[in-house]
């Protein structure tokens, strides 16, 4: 069982943060919030609509940027800017003004005709991060957003998404395993292990509940320090190797 | 209408821009009609079959149709393993229109490529019978490229890695070319191979394209579109709802 009995709620405009170890169950709980995945019991809301009923709606309601790869590497990164703008039906003038914004953001405008196959790790990220927010999501998922970017470019990301984040009042839900980053960017924090949420709060409650002064030892404090072994099926298997030849 | 159009394009933006597939597209069907049309040629001509060109050559178009248009479908296997599937898969549309966006991007490049084909057997000496019949024809096109298109993703749903692939080739598409009269005439054949090309759904897009596009039939032009025409309903649906199940 990958995720037992989690219980949490996100207050509009929050961002939150979902700290585990390797295969603690936030990629599932991901992949059940955003309609991927059927939950075998429990309810949930996504901004008020039920993700296992409500599909349509619930999908209307969030944006997210996926652990894994998740782009068309046979299209430009201006066609699956465009992709994704259509999908999600943003209006054509709109639609046009915000890529070009975006990837100017994320630096990718000079490249916008090239084939995504030829871009490097850190380039496909920030892409994937823009397409993202091509529509204005309520709900921003992010799983492990800035795995493999450098410090520059994850403080950039990060201050555009708080950006959205106040003007908007866009929800952000996070996993990271930089647990600076996570005490820098969250307001509140829910960290689960073994499938269970263990604690909950603001990073300074999680802090003091653990009488340690960085999230980084509260989390060992918290979670253990034995190392997880993830349970990889084939398909992860191979998004896996993918992933270490372009990371 | 802009999902399915979107997703149209992006099956079309993905074959044009794949040249290996292109070449080997045109390359395959060419070397077909080269070995088996003159190297069979005499034997079937001395036998009172006539022209073996003229009979091959809607086998080989039939036959083109059918490789393109399963890739197409499978093609789902890959957007999974790299990923892509989940983009489309979250988004706010119902999955029926990716689907059939998918499935008539996948329609309209096997369509295309039986026409390229059909073209590059006038290289070789084909000869159309009558041009009055070519729209019926080209509906035999686009009923065989949608029958396997739609063929294609409902098998690509129920498949999770890229192992179920070769196995498909190998006794599937295979079995579905060779036993579907495109090489041979089914008439005089032994019992039990009349049976087996008798369901296979090829056979009856072969037919159909043979019917319209040279001379004689085995089963009947209606017989063909019925035929074609009903498994393609019962595709689309069983496709439709097995998509629409996926999760990833």
């Amino acid at each position: 069982m990958a995720v037992d009995n989690v219980s949490f709620s996100i207050p509009d405009g929050e961002i939150f943060a979902f700290l585990g170890p390797n295969g603690a169950g936030k990629t599932t709980t991901i992949r059940m919030l955003t309609t991927l995945l059927h939950p075998t019991s429990g309810e949930m809301r996504l901004n008020g609509h039920n993700p296992v009923t409500d599909q349509n709606e619930a999908r209307r309601s969030f944006g997210i940027v996926f652990q894994d790869p998740s782009l068309d590497e046979e299209l430009t990164a201006y066609e699956n800017m465009e992709f994704h703008g259509v999908l999600y039906k943003v209006p054509k003038d709109i639609r046009r003004g915000r890529i070009g914004q975006l990837l100017r953001f994320v630096e990718l405008w000079d490249r916008k005709d090239d084939l995504v196959k030829h871009f490097s790790g850190g380039m496909k990220r920030r892409l994937e991060i823009a397409r993202g927010l091509v529509h204005h999501p309520k709900i921003l998922f992010l799983d492990e957003p800035t795995l493999g970017l450098d410090p520059q470019t994850r403080d950039h990301i990060w201050s555009y998404i708080k950006n959205l984040n106040q003007e908007e009042q866009m929800t952000v839900f996070f996993t990271t395993h930089y647990m600076e980053e996570a005490d820098r960017v969250a307001q509140r924090i829910a960290i689960i292990d073994g499938g269970k949420i263990v604690a909950q709060g603001s990073p300074q409650e999680l802090k003091r509940q653990t009488k340690t002064s960085s999230l980084e030892d509260a989390f060992l404090a918290l979670t253990g320090r034995a190392i997880r072994e993830e349970e990889v099926g084939a398909i992860d298997h191979l998004r896996m190797h993918r992933r270490m030849r372009h990371r | 209408m802009s999902t399915i159009y979107i997703l149209w394009l992006r099956q079309l933006k993905r074959y044009f821009r794949s040249k290996a597939r292109i070449i080997g597209s045109i390359g395959q069907p060419l070397l077909f009609l080269l070995a088996l049309g003159f190297g069979f040629g005499p034997i079937f001509q001395r036998a009172g079959g006539g022209n073996y060109i003229q009979f091959l050559a809607p086998g080989i178009i039939a036959m083109s149709i059918l490789f393109t248009a399963l890739f197409s479908g499978i093609e789902i296997i890959w957007d999974r393993q790299f990923g892509f599937l989940k983009e489309t898969l979250v988004a706010p549309v119902p999955r029926l229109y990716i689907m059939i966006g998918r499935t008539l991007g996948g329609t309209t490049v096997a369509s295309l490529q039986g026409i390229i084909v059909f073209l590059i057997s006038f290289l070789v000496g084909f000869r159309l019978v009558s041009a009055a019949l070519l729209p019926a024809a080209f509906l035999f096109i686009v009923l065989i490229g949608l029958l396997f298109t739609a063929l294609g993703t409902t098998i690509a749903s129920l498949l999770d890695d890229m192992q179920g692939f070769q196995l498909i080739m190998n006794f599937l598409v295979m079995p579905i070319f060779f036993l579907s009269g495109a090489l041979f005439p089914l008439e005089g054949l032994p019992k039990g191979l009349v049976a087996v090309a008798s369901v296979d759904p090829l056979s009856y897009g072969v037919d159909g394209l043979r019917g319209t596009l040279a001379n004689g039939v085995h089963f009947g032009l209606t017989m063909d579109f019925l035929v074609l025409g009903v498994i393609v309903a019962a595709l689309l649906v069983v496709g439709g709802y097995l998509f629409s199940k996926i999760q990833v």
